[in-house]
């Protein structure tokens, strides 16, 4: 057993695990039922909220949804659309009908180039995985400047939690301007020294591979953080 | 085919066998989870001589197109022994048993793993055996169980690969390279432990009824006990050992 970020013991379980009888208990992500139990999908630990047994992941792929948050990379461009790499099974295709800019049919790459960064909203996902994203929404935009790190996406709700205070740190000692994506991609401007401690740091987490280490890992790291103001 | 080799003496006067174990005694097994950093999950079983590492990539788009399912992901697995495997070199690359190992054992992973979550997409599944010595497609499957439950793909169960035998008349469990070689029967059996189903079954050799249902009965015995070892192996990974 470990201990959550509220003191509360984290059972870790494994696929085919029997959490416990169903008993008028809902099923959420990582869990399904079997026969009168509920038993684990996934390596991960158990959550019960509200009635609702879930399993927390420990690793996990970024499958798309409408409304995400994503950074992706142009990957293709062709005469009226992009094809970007979303860090998820499938591609996403923005259209110029979709972009900020207007766009002239054949001009994609004035626009945004092979490799570029874009930061973007999943506009629609349908059953079979064709992803469709847009640049149309405020702060929507292609990513000029900075670097873009990658991070287990386990750790979005742990860095998002309790109003975001993980990320707060993380911007105060890093002294960059950081988004965080939901498909596993935080976007961060500002010196070297602090993009290169972000991705020491980011590299450890992903080692321990569990998000509520992820606060005892970045005390670790702090006393190496470029900013050591009031953070 | 089996059998044969009647004159080859593989038990001992005390009814132990060559290596000292008793006839319901597995070799020992070793594993670990998440040992390659490239692969989105991925393990590594010593059981007995055998060595395998297993890598899963995915779920990725799945390409060609054409052997894209609508409705669910794709498994592709694919088993590989390395030349240096065994003690004459392997010739390098895919051959029919390597083939059929590979159909195999995905069949036994599809039973578990909850495809349809990924439509159109493909999980890649690599197997390489190391160091063989009887069992590897046994091996592999228990390595590649461990290694998709490392890169978080759901499944209902995890799959746990065992065989028995029968060797002077006698069925034993998890046979070694001469057993193996100059026995009379091999039964090797994908189990999952939580739920006793059982979703990969060979035979090689003959067994009578009652042979088969002892040889079962081991393999299932073994299975909960490997079953811990892969437990502790992603415990290990992920909660620094503890229960």
């Amino acid at each position: 057993m470990s201990q959550g970020q509220n003191g509360a013991e984290l059972r870790l379980v494994t696929p085919g695990s029997a959490i416990g009888p169903t008993s008028g208990r809902r099923v959420g992500t990582g869990a399904l039922i079997q026969g009168d139990e509920i038993i684990a999908t996934r390596v991960g630990h158990v959550r019960e909220r509200h009635g609702t047994v879930s399993v927390d992941p420990v690793a996990s792929c970024y499958m798309p949804r409408s409304g995400d948050l994503v950074i992706g990379t142009v990957i293709e461009a062709r005469s009226n659309l992009w094809f970007l790499d979303i860090n998820g099974p499938f591609q996403a295709l923005l259209p110029m009908s979709l972009a900020p800019w207007k766009v002239e049919f054949g001009g994609t790459r004035d626009h945004a180039d092979i490799n570029d960064s874009l930061l973007m909203r999943v506009q629609e996902v349908d059953e079979v995985q064709n992803v469709v994203a847009t640049m149309k929404g405020i702060g929507l935009r292609r990513l000029a400047e900075g670097a873009v790190l990658d991070i287990d996406v386990q750790h979005n709700d742990a860095l998002r939690a309790e109003g975001a205070g993980l990320l707060k740190r993380l911007r105060d000692l890093s002294d960059c301007r950081l988004v965080l994506a939901d498909n596993g991609r935080l976007w961060a401007d500002g010196d070297a020294a602090g993009i290169d401690w972000l991705r020491s740091l980011l590299r450890a987490v992903a080692a321990a591979g569990r998000s509520d280490r992820f606060e005892a890992i970045l005390d670790a790291h702090a006393a190496n953080a470029p900013n050591q103001g009031d953070a | 085919m089996m059998g044969g080799y009647g004159d080859v003496k593989l038990l001992n006067d005390d009814g132990t066998r060559l290596d000292g174990r008793t006839v319901d005694e597995m070799r020992p097994v070793e594993i670990k989870a998440g040992i390659l950093p490239a692969a989105q999950g991925s393990a590594w079983v010593k059981h007995g001589l055998n060595v395998a590492v297993v890598a899963v990539y995915g779920p990725m788009e799945a390409h060609p197109r054409k052997i894209q399912r609508q409705d669910r992901a794709v498994l592709d697995v694919r088993y590989n022994m390395a030349p240096f495997s065994t003690s004459d070199r392997i010739r390098p690359g895919f051959n029919r048993r390597s083939r059929e190992i590979s159909k195999v054992t995905a069949e036994a992973l599809e039973s578990v793993v909850l495809l349809e979550r990924y439509p159109r997409s493909k999980i890649r599944v690599e197997i390489e055996i190391l160091a063989a010595e009887a069992g590897t497609r046994c091996v592999g499957i228990t390595a590649a169980s461990v290694a998709l439950a490392d890169a978080g793909i759901p499944m209902r169960d995890m799959v746990v690969g065992i065989a028995s035998g029968k060797i002077q008349d006698t069925v034993v469990l998890d046979l070694d390279k001469a057993e193996d070689n100059y026995g009379q029967a091999d039964l090797p059996m994908g189990i999952c432990p939580n739920t006793g189903e059982l979703v990969f079954l060979q035979m090689d050799g003959d067994l009578s009824i009652e042979e088969y249902n002892l040889a079962t009965e081991y393999n299932y015995k073994a299975a909960a006990e490997i079953h811990e070892i892969m437990v502790a192996a992603l415990k290990e990974r992920y909660d620094g050992g503890e229960a």
